[in-house]
């Protein structure tokens, strides 16, 4: 199949307007002895119907967080998505347009990324930020290369509350770069700050994440203000739904904050795609990396908006520049946009607050039980680590059973939580979610093996 | 009174409304589950604004944007093709949407399925062996490329190797992706010809070079002639060969990079497979290389085993994460399905109309416009504007009066070594009575350069606003809405 117009007609009277004889006559610098001499060995087409059936079949092989009740978290959150955001998103002049290299015909995504942007600064209480980035992982690590650049220091600590795949990217991306990445430990599931002020004296920057990996929320203002002694830059990874309640990194003298919107009408999706953001200070705005939109006047006075302060950016700098982005996340960023301002203030206040009550609820229930405890004392937002005797995989495997995906499972990145699991919360979990679970949690303690 | 419909979703707030989408929170409150000094004191300033502004205010703008749904849309190097409306259906599925990417393999079969799957074909459909999915966009996976091809290196004890060649006219994520990755990015001149120029080259290639970026498909719509003697030449200097797979759709089913002697290479499956690019992104860079580099990909990797697919990170040599999960998954979803759609035969009609719309369109304009390299092109062609200079305009002024004509104008001042250039792309989407209006378009523009100068200079006329002042919103940077105090 294929949805070509051209009917055998056109093609005929287009290559005799060329004056081709046929379509290989354009291959002609190919030359013949790599040209592919087979068909490709790829499935046979498919109609629309026949599509459309197997496609379906493909998912009704996943169990959804619709057909199960999650618990699920770790960087990924199931949130009400509003209606209104799949129709008024899914338009296809917002799906089938591009960069909005033309401004002109371009003010629709213009403005919308512009709004975001406002939105950004809002949540995150800082004065800049950018027309989004691929996820909160890579997104981080653009925030790390802003502090590593111009920087004369090439050590960054990295708190060891901070998502451990965000921590395994940061490796990725830098090793070859000779940076150095050193952990700042956790004590009661928090950051410690006694003696960051010394630790941090050679770092370029200091990364920690709020609430972080095991939900809690971290004292922001005391880490800046140790970090800042040092000269270090400050870099916050933050869950934007915190946000509605917690005070916001620029609020506490972060220099960067950096997440991902996906909670913000943007489906699971098994990982993507999603929305990161960067938000920074005004000073930073010049080693911003990705689109910046900006607002300006027409030939008659008008405002608009265009893609601004481009010298940045690969397309012109090249190898000189600091990030290689080229594309935003901008359906994506739509998406966050337009819940954001479904939700307004009072819906954000809403969202965040119900996540903090129902996790807190949920909490009290499965740690009145017994063998069950969190090994944490510190505050959290609307996740948390409780350990029980029995080995988490075995754990969710009885869980799954009784129709519920159980928190995550942290024996990999966190072995030292012998049978760690990470339970989280939302507004879509409700009171009986929560009681039949704590009924389902107790079953599946009775036998440890 | 008319509307102000240039207001901003924050200039359309009113204290006091709002949209019913959550309950009164009815629990604890919050400052009884978390110490005062971390609770927020003044919350962010979101719109406060009712379900139909909202709706409204978006529809409306949407309406402000060309598309492809709307528009011709010959953005070259961008492959502007129809995005099928069933792939947006299917990646919509709750099956594929609503599944968290950290349930458990077991509980996620259809959607491993569906990337171990679409690895196999990317594989087939570039000749290449091994296939990772992470990457969330081409210049992401020229990273992974560029870094597997480092860690490949540094294993034999090449760690010395420090350059990377890259033709003049690639695209400026090459270059940058070499800085990211630790390498020096060198030159390589293009030939009169449009090809890369074998004698550079040889002068450039060393026992420092890991690797050569090239874009084949070039970025000027040419096949590269010399492939296969490139390839041999950096081979035999120990080096590797990296290839831009921006321009895929010109060959897809036609020839093979693995067969022409790429090693590793990325694909855009929102150019070649048309997954849409959303006014900006979503993207997705698959990787693709041959067997030697396989070690070295992006964990966890997809595989099979028996019947069940699973997520494996046991891969010691490999360069780590490059993403948070397993890559932009919905992405994937559309991809196996446009290709699942097309078949063999499909993918390589694809190659064929959109390189037949392309040598088309070029052969009506040639007439009246200078061609940069007027021989059989790909996908796509440029247009070197100098001689606009006579006419005393500019290919912007083109690009602008194209928009009052309902067109998106071609990609305008790249590749950066042809002056005053435009690159179109028709793809093979279009029909050719699109192809016949777009160039009379174009032609009537060049009329309307000596009957009414000021008319172009001074495009668009029909767009919601006039040609913006770029200079003054780079000096005075306004860069979010700010409430009046």
């Amino acid at each position: 199949m294929d949805y070509i117009q051209n009917s055998p007609d056109d093609a005929a009277a287009m290559l005799k307007a060329v004056g081709a004889k046929s379509v290989d006559d354009f291959f002609q610098s190919i030359p013949k002895q790599i040209r592919l001499n087979r068909p490709l060995n790829l499935p046979p087409g498919m109609t629309e119907q026949q599509l459309l059936a197997h496609m379906a079949e493909l998912a009704a092989r996943n169990r959804t967080t619709e057909s199960c009740t999650s618990f699920l978290g770790g960087g990924a959150y199931s949130h009400f998505i509003p209606s209104l955001v799949e129709q008024v998103a899914g338009r296809g002049e917002w799906v089938t347009s591009y960069t909005p290299y033309q401004a002109e015909a371009s003010q629709g995504t213009l403005q919308s990324i512009f709004e975001y942007q406002t939105m950004i600064c809002e949540l995150t209480g800082l004065d800049v930020a950018n027309a989004s980035h691929y996820d909160g992982s890579t997104a981080l690590a653009e925030a790390v290369a802003m502090a590593l650049d111009h920087s004369d220091r090439n050590r960054i600590l990295v708190s060891a509350g901070v998502n451990p795949q965000y921590r395994e990217v940061l490796r990725t991306m830098f090793r070859q770069l000779g940076v150095e990445f050193v952990e700042l430990s956790t004590f009661e599931g928090a950051t410690t700050t006694s003696g960051l002020t010394e630790f941090a004296a050679a770092a370029a920057a200091v990364v920690v994440q709020s609430p972080n990996y095991f939900g809690v929320v971290e004292d922001l203002a005391e880490i800046s203000k140790a970090a800042k002694a040092a000269g270090a830059r400050t870099i916050a990874s933050v869950n934007p739904v915190s946000l509605g309640l917690l005070e916001p990194p620029g609020a506490c003298g972060f220099d960067v904050a950096v997440g991902d919107a996906q909670p913000f009408g943007i489906e699971t999706s098994y990982g993507g795609p999603w929305c990161g953001f960067i938000a920074a200070r005004l000073e930073l705005i010049r080693k911003m990396p990705g689109r910046l939109v900006g607002q300006t006047v027409d030939d008659k006075g008008r405002r608009g908006f265009c893609l601004t302060l481009q010298a940045r950016e690969q397309h012109i700098r090249r190898e000189k520049a600091s990030s290689n982005i080229c594309t935003n996340q901008a359906l994506m960023a739509l998406r966050a946009t337009i819940t954001m301002s479904t939700l307004g203030r009072e819906g954000l206040r809403r969202m965040a607050t119900l996540s903090l009550q129902r996790a807190h609820e949920l909490h009290d229930a499965v740690t009145s039980l017994p063998g069950v405890s969190r090994p944490h004392r510190a505050p959290f937002f609307h996740e948390f680590v409780i350990q029980t005797p029995v080995d988490p995989a075995l754990l969710n495997e009885r869980l799954l059973e009784r129709g519920f995906l159980g928190g995550v499972d942290l024996h990999q990145s966190y072995p030292d939580l012998r049978n760690g699991v990470l339970l989280c919360a939302t507004e879509r979990t409700s009171k009986a979610d929560i009681e039949r679970f704590r009924a389902a949690l107790a079953e599946s303690l009775k036998d440890p093996r | 009174m008319i509307v102000d419909d240039t207001a901003l979703i924050f200039e359309k707030s009113r204290p006091g409304r709002r949209t019913h989408m959550l309950p009164e929170p009815d629990g604890a409150p919050a400052e009884k589950l978390l110490p005062a000094k971390v609770l927020r004191k003044n919350p962010p300033r979101l719109p406060e604004v009712a379900e139909l502004e909202v709706v409204r205010h978006y529809v409306r703008l949407s309406q402000k944007s060309f598309s492809i749904d709307t528009n011709f849309y010959p953005l070259g190097s961008c492959t502007m093709k129809y995005n099928p409306k069933i792939n947006e259906k299917i990646a919509a599925m709750p099956g594929f949407a609503r599944i968290h990417p950290h349930q458990p393999a077991s509980e996620v079969q259809g959607a491993l399925h569906v990337m171990h799957e679409l690895q196999g074909y990317l594989a087939e459909i570039s000749g290449m062996d091994a296939v990772t999915l992470q990457p969330a966009a081409g210049a992401q996976g020229e990273l992974t490329g560029i870094l597997v091809i480092r860690a490949y290196h540094a294993e034999r004890g090449q760690g010395h190797r420090s350059e990377v060649l890259i033709p003049d006219s690639a695209h400026g994520t090459n270059p940058a992706t070499c800085t990211l990755a630790g390498y020096k990015a060198v030159s390589v001149k293009s030939n009169a010809r449009g090809g890369v120029d074998l004698d550079d080259l040889k002068k450039k290639l060393s026992d420092k070079t890991a690797a050569l970026m090239i874009t084949n498909p070039s970025t000027l719509g040419l096949f590269e002639e010399e492939i296969v003697a490139i390839c041999g030449l950096l081979h035999e200097a120990g080096a590797q060969v990296y290839m831009d797979g921006a321009n895929m759709n010109a060959i897809q089913g036609i020839t093979r990079p693995g067969d022409f002697g790429v090693d590793v290479m990325h694909f855009n499956l929102h150019k070649t497979f048309s997954t849409p690019h959303g006014g900006g992104g979503p993207g997705s860079g698959p990787v693709a290389c041959k067997k030697h580099l396989e070690p070295y990909l992006p964990v966890p990797r997809i595989v099979k085993r028996g019947e069940a697919y699973s997520l494996d990170h046991a891969q010691p040599k490999s360069i780590g994460r490059v993403k948070a999960f397993y890559g932009n998954f919905g992405m994937h979803v559309r991809c196996y399905a446009y290709i699942r759609t097309h078949g063999p035969d499909g993918l390589r009609r694809n190659a064929e109309n959109a390189v037949l719309n392309a040598n088309y369109l070029k052969g009506r304009v040639a007439k009246r416009f200078k061609i940069a390299f007027d021989r059989p092109c790909m996908h796509e062609f440029v247009i070197d504007g100098s001689p606009l200079r006579k006419l005393g305009i500019r290919t912007l002024d083109v690009a602008k009066r194209l928009l009052d004509y309902g067109y998106h104008p071609p990609t305008i001042y790249f590749p950066l070594i042809v002056p005053e250039c435009m690159m179109i792309e028709p793809t093979e989407s279009e029909n050719r009575e699109t192809l016949d209006a777009f160039a009379e378009a174009l032609m009537k523009i060049l009329d309307e350069a000596k009957s009414d100068p000021d008319l172009v200079h001074h495009a668009p006329h029909t767009m919601p606003v006039g040609r913006l002042d770029e200079l003054k919103a780079a000096r005075e940077p306004v860069v979010r809405y700010q409430p009046p105090a």
